[in-house]
């Protein structure tokens, strides 16, 4: 057994200001390195160093929720719920073994412009196993799945061989299993990995039940984003206020995201959140072109109107209020000489090609508002083609098993809305010059994804405005 | 106690049974699945609703009580 030695007393962390928090810039972190610039693992229960430890597992579930950590894989939900959910589903011995719960850390990032997983994974693959070891403690979880994208085979011998050396030394955890999914932008929702993880395909089952009841074997399961567990991990060590020292009351903490389009340097950056659009343009070196909107949220997420939209608070809240999303961290900016109708065409007919078939709905209306979309950006003049569309939208929305259909419908009204000026040009004139462009926004062709904002820079700021 | 209507979009074929047996409630969309309407049931209704939901080829449709079976997470 490898004993890790643990630098400097137990006090040791990083200053709370400090960013990037969660990917050192440099080589990936072996444990060594790791355990240098974190310091250890909290012990199970934790000394009573800090009150909102004191009391062990359920110390954790009490600090991520003063915290205010919330989800990073899309939905924002508040993650310490989710782990009460867990606990109590597990308690009251919904599963089928009485008191047994499973944990699942989602590292698929199945959308196609985000990185930032990818990155996490890559850098601080420590950061991500010590979230799941302090996690499936506080839960009560036995097992432990990390679930990442199949196209990329070295990444998950990577993750095997870093679980296998915490093994070694000795380092307390539930047995890690990294599986490897298929490709598919609805293959790593929630109840879809579930599915998969229970042998079966990796599609969206109708819930209920919902994983935190039923979930892998039967047993309440955590489902919960890489990025969401490597901040507990911080959580675990320094506690809530550490965490809360960067971002804002209303979105606290730091964040991940992926910046790409027309910037100077597109890439992954860690941001305290509720730092604004226009401050996240600059930090990835600005605007390469003008511009005038951004995609914030990626393809469930919404498109907002520059030179308004730069004051915009990059949080989920902040995103939410001004009708996109934060999803899980993409900000796409979109050139002047780009047709943003053409966009998001692209990505219509993508989305509508994702979609598992197993809801009418979906599976019939997605490709039909791909059209009708495809239509108004490529031929135009027809003055009805905007009725028929936004006829459609209603008739798909919120009608399947999973929110595929909700996130393509709002992203394709947000267009409808932020490109009015485009769209009546189209409809009246026919397409503008800008349609012919080359694709901004990535669409993967098959299901091997590019791999979007690769080898860009991870730097960081705070984000308290 | 209210009830609603609920269709499982995985399950349903789009035998549109449902609209034949509780037009008051349901509609098809222009692909043949049904667009049920959020509201309670009324009570004059009860007994349509349930055969429509027993006459299912599927098994498709629920009455549910009134609370969001749809995950937000």
């Amino acid at each position: 057994m490898t004993a890790v030695r643990s630098a400097g007393a137990p006090g040791h962390h990083l200053p709370p200001g400090q960013l990037p928090r969660l990917v050192a810039p440099g080589a990936p972190l072996g444990l060594q390195a790791h355990a240098d610039r974190y310091g250890p693992l909290p012990a199970q229960p934790a000394r009573p160093a800090r009150p909102a430890l004191a009391a062990g597992p359920a110390g954790l579930i009490a600090a991520v929720e003063r915290a205010g950590l919330t989800g990073r894989g899309g939905a924002a939900f508040p993650t310490a719920r989710k782990m009460r959910a867990v606990t109590s589903a597990a308690r009251s011995g919904r599963g089928r073994r009485r008191g047994g719960a499973v944990l699942v850390a989602n590292g698929c990032e199945s959308e196609p412009a985000s990185g930032k997983d990818a990155i996490l994974l890559r850098q601080s693959p420590h950061l991500v196993l010590d979230g799941i070891a302090l996690a499936a403690a506080a839960v009560g979880a036995a097992s432990a799945y990390l679930c990442v994208d199949g196209a990329d085979p070295a990444r998950a011998d990577r993750l095997v061989a870093a679980v296998a050396e915490r093994q070694q030394a000795g380092l307390p955890g539930p047995p890690v299993r990294v599986v490897e999914l298929p490709g598919g932008y609805v293959a790593s929702e929630e109840s879809a990995l579930v599915n998969f993880l229970n042998g079966g395909r990796a599609v969206p089952v109708y819930v209920p039940p919902r994983p935190f009841d039923r979930g892998v074997g039967g047993q309440p399961t955590l489902v919960s984003n890489v990025e969401t567990l490597a901040h507990l991990a911080l959580i675990g060590r320094y506690g809530p206020d550490w965490f809360a020292a960067v971002g804002t009351r209303a979105a606290p903490g730091s964040a991940l995201v992926t910046v790409g389009g027309a910037v100077s340097r597109p890439g992954v950056y860690e941001i305290g959140l509720g730092l604004s659009a226009g401050e996240l343009i600059e930090l990835a070196g600005g605007a390469a072109e003008p511009l005038q909107a951004i995609l914030a949220g990626g393809y469930f997420g919404g498109w907002l109107p520059l030179p308004g939209a730069a004051a915009v608070p990059v949080s989920p809240p902040g995103l939410r209020s001004a009708g996109a999303s934060f999803g899980a961290g993409v900000l796409m900016a979109l050139p002047a000489a780009c047709c943003g109708l053409a966009e998001t065409a692209r990505v219509l007919r993508y989305l509508a090609g994702q979609s598992a078939g197993q809801c009418g709905p979906c599976t019939f209306g997605l490709p039909a508002i791909a059209d009708a979309l495809a239509h108004i950006a490529w031929q135009g003049r027809d003055e009805r083609a905007a009725e028929w569309l936004s006829s459609l939208l209603p008739l798909v929305d919120k009608r399947g098993a999973c929110h595929l259909p909700d996130g393509a419908v709002a992203l394709v009204a947000s267009a409808l809305r932020v490109f009015a000026d485009d769209l009546r040009q189209h409809l009246t004139r026919g397409p503008c010059p800008d349609a012919a462009r080359p694709p901004l926004l990535p669409v993967p062709r098959r299901l091997a994804r590019p791999a979007p904002g690769q080898g860009g820079p991870v730097v960081s700021q705070g984000g308290r405005p | 106690m209210n009830r609603v209507l609920r269709v499982n979009p995985i399950a349903c074929d789009a035998h549109g049974v449902c609209a034949d047996l509780l037009p008051e409630m349901v509609t098809l969309d222009p692909w043949g699945y049904p667009v049920i309407a959020p509201e309670p049931v009324p009570a004059e209704l009860d007994e349509h609703a349930r055969r429509a939901v027993a006459s299912c080829p599927t098994l498709a449709l629920r009455l549910d009580r009134e609370r969001s079976p749809r995950h937000t997470s």
